[in-house]
């Protein structure tokens, strides 16, 4: 390795390192500000009420999902299984919107326990099977509840 | 030792070869595509829609691998000035970048139908935009850049803070809330994705990797050609 390959190295090095330190701090301060979505023990836990549009995701909770006569506004529960928080939304649902499974809702705060949806995104997992394998494991008992 | 692939070698590879490659990554990417459009099975939650993982996942794979690649060989020619690592990185960046908006595009019309949004603002989404601007970045440099060893520096330092993304992506799933679903190949776990939809997504990951491969060859050969027209190839040395 040649002299100018060493100091080349060693600044290299040494800027790594820095940076890795400062990377560290600025991560660690940025956890708390790069928040997609607020559980509902979140919301819970917070002193104050989030102004402005924010997004809430959970588990749909089963059972909870009602439409309110004609005119498309559906109401339920998302849950973190420890808080619920009822949200109210007037559209059309997504495709894999489903009972116990997981959503983020975009919307406005009414109060601590209320949220007035304005966009509902469904998200799903990372367990991909064929029906056929899905059935299966439900018949036999192995389904895990993760898969729900 | 680096001799491999070097200036003289890489005429070396006959037109049989260049034959053999094409035909070999067409035919695995034909036989994935057959794997993954109709003899893998519906998802039981997505239906058809899965169909657009065999696309979306290896060319988001080889994006980052291609982007790792690249800042790689710009630490080693910035530090040790093996110019080989700059063509390397110069002929594979377009590759990667074209892989990079595969994954977006392809990740966009799966989110619409699944998610119900084509876009959405989340770790995951947004530090693999963010991999696409360090791409494009990276190219410009070589395109603005006028002076082969000035462009080499600039592409480097680019390519080097672009390195640090990568774990970012990576991770943005488990560290931060997101939209994006976690991870279903793991290292340390058993896949959490059944046998008969990994096998076509694996079979599609090899036929990407061979057909960057086979670009890659082409590029770096007509880089070692721009060398030469521009009297630099004696830096190979």
């Amino acid at each position: 390795m040649s002299p100018a390959s060493k100091k080349r190295l060693s600044y290299f090095l040494i800027i790594v390192i820095v940076t890795l330190i400062l990377g560290k701090f600025i991560f660690e301060s940025l956890q708390k500000n790069t928040v997609y979505f607020f559980s509902p023990t979140d919301l819970f836990l917070s002193s104050e009420k989030p102004r402005g549009v924010i997004r809430i995701g959970g588990l749909v909770k089963t059972g909870s999902i009602q439409a309110k006569k004609n005119d498309s506004v559906y109401t339920f529960l998302v849950t973190d299984l420890k808080n619920d928080i009822y949200v109210e939304y007037k559209g059309i649902l997504p495709n894999l919107f489903q009972e116990g499974k997981g959503v983020v809702v975009e919307g406005v705060l009414k109060d601590k326990k209320f949220l007035l949806g304005k966009n509902i995104l469904a998200k799903h997992d990372e367990n991909y099977m064929p029906p056929e394998v899905a059935d299966a494991l439900k018949k036999s008992g192995n389904w895990n509840k993760k898969y729900d | 030792m680096f001799d491999l692939f070097q200036l003289k070698k890489i005429f070396q590879l006959s037109d049989n070869f260049f034959y053999l490659l094409k035909i070999v990554f067409l035919s695995v990417i034909i036989f994935g595509l057959i794997l993954s459009l109709i003899v893998s099975p519906k998802d039981y939650l997505q239906g058809d829609t899965v169909r657009i993982m065999y696309v979306h996942v290896p060319a988001s794979w080889l994006a980052l691998m291609i982007f790792a690649v690249v800042g790689i060989s710009s630490i080693i020619t910035l530090i040790f000035k093996i110019r080989v690592f700059t063509i390397y990185a110069k002929s594979l960046a377009p590759i990667g970048f074209t892989f990079s908006l595969i994954s977006i595009f392809t990740g966009s019309l799966w989110g619409q139908p699944t998610w119900g949004t084509f876009w959405t603002w989340d770790a995951r989404l947004t530090s693999m935009l963010v991999l696409v601007f360090f791409f494009i970045f990276y190219i410009l440099s070589w395109k603005f850049v006028k002076n082969f060893f000035v462009a080499e520096k600039y592409s480097s330092i680019i390519a080097i803070i672009g390195l640090a993304n990568l774990p970012i992506i990576k991770f943005s799933v488990d560290w931060w809330n997101t939209l994006h679903q976690p991870a279903s190949i793991k290292l340390t776990q058993s896949p959490a994705i059944h046998s008969s939809m990994l096998m076509p997504l694996l079979v599609m990951f090899l036929g990407f990797a061979l057909f960057s491969l086979f670009i890659f060859f082409i590029r770096y050969k007509t880089e070692i050609l721009k060398l030469r027209k521009n009297k630099l190839n004696k830096i190979l040395k």
